[in-house]
């Protein structure tokens, strides 16, 4: 079994990260889950979290929200639409991100007055924004 | 036959529009180089993107309950056009092109008794198409602050468009924009977006079976107005390449025709001066000869 696999992280605006690891803990909409070299194909989406890679070269942790993962036995991709190094994440940030979370709360409640789906899915967002918030705590 | 003053200040003012369009080149040089960066960034997500969107589309897509973005409404009467082209002029047939491209669809659509909404990206285009199709524009999106564009302006435009679609104010959705090729080349091309038509998977990829997590459906969902925004946001970056492109290629032009024009100039002008000189000789000798 191979020792490590090779992992991207990817934003719209630039590659941030692509390097060899041996494990990477994925913030995952279903829950949070740790790919390992050889794990079965898999495509999933994210919620807003911290994503951890392991590998020779070290750790690292980036802040990720919106956008999906595609594993599969030897490399590992993530797609994210908002992506920075956790170190580099202040206060401002994660407020700006809350902020747009619950003005798009507000917004969907608006707008579906009649299907909870929608209203639900943007209060499951500002609470996941509002819980790595405190998660993080910068 | 102009004065010897009237061509020296014409020299003059040839000089400095020479200055301004060297100087405007080199702008856009500089700039050009940014922007094909950003281009180039951007492109793995964008691929990436496509190449899951078209496993999930070919998968999921067959079915009743594929999602509208997806599925379309089952109509094709109703088309928004979204024109983007750049926030400036001074680039040679850019913007014309797009608009050209966008006009001659419009037209087609509006022979084949569809309806026509317009929803212009960029000052530019607007005024060109303003004055034909004015009564068909919807809405308009204001770049011109914007000095890097960022995701957030494509989403924004995404945001826009896909309430447009919530709201069944369309059916079909098509973006115009100009594929940079190279300095001098840029393709004015237009790209459905909604329903999505992505690209179907290669023949390698689709050998792979893959889990979702939550089921298909709902990455579908979850996924397909993040596509809009990534299409929109590449030919963003499309466009502004190809703008300083355009305008590079265009201003190098505008240099070099002003040099000619220098040239041309200069020799009339020392000609006039020749004979402004043996004017006066004659004058002397001939008043010499009188005495």
């Amino acid at each position: 079994m191979a020792d490590t696999m090779q992992f991207d992280l990817v934003s719209p605006e630039r590659s941030l990260a692509s390097l060899e690891v041996s494990s990477v803990q994925i913030p995952g909409a279903d829950g949070d889950m740790t790919a390992m070299p050889d794990h079965s194909p898999l495509i999933t989406t994210l919620r807003p979290g911290v994503l951890r890679i392991d590998g020779p070269s070290g750790q690292a942790e980036y802040l990720v929200s919106g956008g999906f993962a595609e594993i599969n036995a030897t490399s590992l991709s993530v797609l994210a639409e908002r992506a920075m190094p956790l170190n580099e994440v202040t206060r401002a940030h994660i407020d700006e991100m809350i902020e747009e979370a619950r003005a798009e709360h507000e917004a969907a409640k608006e707008t579906f007055k009649n299907e909870p789906g929608p209203v639900d899915d943007a209060a499951k967002l500002l609470a996941d924004m509002v819980a790595l918030g405190d998660h993080i705590n910068v | 036959m102009p004065s010897l003053k009237d061509l020296k200040n014409r020299i003059e003012s040839v000089k400095s529009t020479r200055k301004i369009t060297k100087a405007m080149q080199m702008v856009a040089a500089a700039k050009l180089r940014r922007a094909q960066e950003s281009a180039e960034q951007a492109r793995p997500y964008t691929e990436r993107f496509n190449a899951v969107m078209g496993q999930l589309a070919a998968s999921a897509g067959g079915s009743d309950s594929a999602p509208r973005l997806l599925s379309g409404t089952g109509s094709d009467q109703v088309h928004l056009l979204v024109v983007m082209t750049a926030e400036r002029g001074l680039c040679g047939g850019f913007n014309g092109n797009i608009a050209k491209r966008a006009r001659a669809k419009a037209q087609e659509l509006l022979q084949a008794g569809k309806t026509v909404k317009i929803l212009t990206v960029g000052k530019k285009g607007r005024d060109q198409l303003k004055r034909d199709l004015a009564d068909k524009f919807v809405g308009h999106v204001d770049l011109s602050d914007v000095k890097r564009v960022a995701y957030s302006d494509a989403q924004g435009i995404a945001k826009d468009i896909l309430s447009r679609f919530d709201a069944g104010d369309f059916d079909v959705a098509t973006i115009f924009y100009s594929q940079f090729v190279n300095v001098v080349s840029q393709i004015p091309t237009a790209q459905q977006i909604i329903p999505a038509d992505f690209d179907a998977p290669e023949g390698d990829s689709g050998g792979t079976l893959y889990d979702y997590e939550p089921d298909e459906e709902a990455i579908l969902a979850d996924l397909l107005p993040r596509g809009v925004a990534t299409q929109i946001f590449a030919a963003l970056l499309e466009n502004g390449a190809g703008e300083q492109g355009a305008r590079m290629s265009a201003m190098d032009n505008a240099t070099r025709n002003a040099g000619e024009m220098i040239d041309k100039l200069t020799i009339q002008f020392n000609r006039s001066r020749q004979a402004v000189i043996t004017n006066e000789l004659i004058e002397i000798i001939s008043g010499a000869e009188a005495l």
